[in-house]
């Protein structure tokens, strides 16, 4: 990293991340619409910030709002923003969102970002009706994949983690260490959902859903909803807390259905990390706490290798020996993730969420002592697109 | 043999597909190959998605290949699928370069049975009267 590196890298500390919330309730909560949880969320967001949802002039969402997220959402919260993104690349989007609202803070098209979250992934269904369109007849996925098996995410990440495991020689028992340090998160957690403690062997001997995924390998499936405020640096210095800065960004895609995916031991992550590394001008090991979407366990361990943390194939070995869990030497995914803590459908707001509040040393019990640097990766897709983020603190 | 009630999505081929849908149709399995890039590709389209040329042909691939990957499925996600989990998908990785995503038949849905790199070879399931599925098995 030479100056004149950074000096290219446009975004480095344009903007921060000035507010973060969840919905007044998140896990079960059958009770609330999704597009409640979207403004519980970006009212207790905007007050964490400070600002008022009248300064919003930017709004960015995805999903789980009808076929234009953003009109949806600035519809119901009674704003008429002059600038929307509804980036629609899965569980990754929103934490590629805080890159989308960056360039339009650095460009001066705005001045407020608000990025909206509400998904009643656990609810949604029993109410009847369906957040995600029917795909077209024609469409590649429904030809030639569908006639073959029709399923949620776990059974096509469950292939990505067979190659990984056939080629690497990755174990069941490595890739359960992560359910368990998470699961340690969680406990630390009082908003977490699954707070009882478990082991490798629980893990282990959890019934299939799609071998080599045992329950316990796979996130879980929840309601709730989520919230950012995204300003400018020269906004950041009067709202009510200090700033979590955007010191680097990278987003990535290389396919869509895992039929397409060019090399599935490895994800965009490989592409979007490194640049947001660059950008920020900041190696691995200065990484304090990291924030990554685990969908699956194995989404956690082949991210690691992926942002580089360590090489492609050492995943296992890297997380064993509960190295992720509280007091371990790599804090990760310190809320209790998408595994213990919540997972409505759509996960990356979270991760930014969790991020920030580390980095303002707001967590309690689960706290990372001294956090300054936090490294966030969003998935989404069949491992098809991440946004990954270094953020800091001053 | 054609089922009657068959509960499972078909396909619904498209007009860049058809080729490779009739071709199932005569168990014969037809992929794309670019002449520019020398090289086969899935799925179809009119054009290469690794040159973006548009002189394209269509040749007779040979059924043979390895897996890629795969997963036993324990959920069946879909009524279609209710009476036989487990069952396995899989990434056939053909000879000719492409993957296809299949089920594997004529081996137990067991990972002592099935590893990745097996070479399998193609077999045609007809479903219905118009529907041919490429499926494979192990050598």
């Amino acid at each position: 990293m030479t100056p004149t590196d950074r000096d290219k890298a446009s975004l480095y500390k344009r903007v921060a991340i000035v507010g973060a919330d969840e919905s007044d309730e998140i896990g079960i909560v059958p009770h609330k619409s999704t597009l409640q949880l979207h403004a519980e969320a970006a009212r207790n967001a905007l007050e964490d910030a400070g600002i008022a949802l009248s300064e919003v002039d930017g709004i960015f969402s995805a999903g789980s709002a009808g076929w234009s997220p953003t009109l949806q959402i600035a519809e119901y919260l009674g704003i008429q923003p002059k600038y929307t993104d509804s980036t629609s690349v899965g569980g990754s989007s929103f934490v590629i969102d805080v890159e989308h609202a960056a360039a339009a803070i650095a460009t001066g098209l705005i001045d407020v970002a608000l990025i909206t979250h509400g998904e009643s992934g656990a609810s949604g269904g029993r109410r009847g009706g369906s957040a995600r369109p029917a795909l077209d007849v024609q469409h590649p996925s429904a030809q030639f994949e569908m006639p073959y098996h029709v399923g949620g995410a776990p059974t096509h990440y469950a292939m990505a983690c067979m190659r990984h495991m056939y080629q690497y020689g990755t174990t069941h028992e490595q890739l359960a260490e992560i359910a368990v340090a998470t699961r340690k998160w969680a406990m630390l957690n009082p908003k977490a959902m699954m707070r009882d403690p478990i082991t490798i062997d629980d893990v282990l001997s959890s019934r299939w859903i799609a071998y080599p995924f045992h329950l316990l390998d796979c996130c879980l499936v929840t309601d709730a909803g989520g919230a950012v405020v995204v300003v400018s640096a020269e906004r950041a210095k009067d709202c009510k807390k200090p700033p979590v800065w955007v010191l680097g960004s990278g987003e990535a895609t290389t396919h869509q259905t895992i039929t397409n995916m060019p090399d599935l031991t490895t994800t965009p992550a490989a592409i979007s990390g490194p640049r947001a590394f660059a950008m920020a001008g900041v190696r691995h090991e200065d990484i304090d706490v990291v924030e990554v979407y685990d969908s699956f366990t194995y989404t956690a361990l082949v991210t690691l290798e992926a942002l580089g943390f360590c090489k492609p194939g050492e995943g296992g070995a890297f997380v064993s020996g509960q190295r992720t869990a509280p007091g371990g030497d790599f804090p990760l995914n310190t809320n209790g993730g998408g595994l213990s803590y919540t997972h409505p459908g759509m996960y990356g707001m979270f991760l930014l969420i969790e991020a920030t509040r580390q980095l303002r040393n707001e967590c309690g019990d689960r706290q990372v002592p001294n956090a300054k640097l936090a490294c966030v990766n969003g998935t989404g897709g069949t491992l098809s697109s991440t946004g990954t983020l270094i953020l800091g603190a001053d | 043999m054609a089922q009657d009630g068959y509960r499972k999505p078909l396909p619904t081929p498209s007009p860049e597909s058809k080729r490779y849908w009739d071709g199932c149709r005569n168990h014969e399995l037809w992929i794309p190959f670019c002449r520019n890039c020398q090289k086969f590709y899935f799925y179809p389209r009119d054009f290469c998605p690794a040159c973006f040329g548009w002189d394209i042909e269509w040749r007779k691939a040979s059924g043979r290949g390895r897996v890629y990957t795969y997963a036993i499925q324990h959920r069946a996600w879909h009524p279609g699928w209710q009476d036989e989990v487990p069952y396995v998908t899989a990434l056939v990785q053909l000879e000719e370069g492409p993957r296809l995503y299949t089920n594997l038949i004529g081996v137990e849905p067991d990972p002592t049975q099935v590893r990745c790199d097996m070479p399998v070879v193609v077999t045609f399931d007809d479903v219905t009267e118009e529907v041919s599925l490429p499926k494979f098995r192990p050598v």
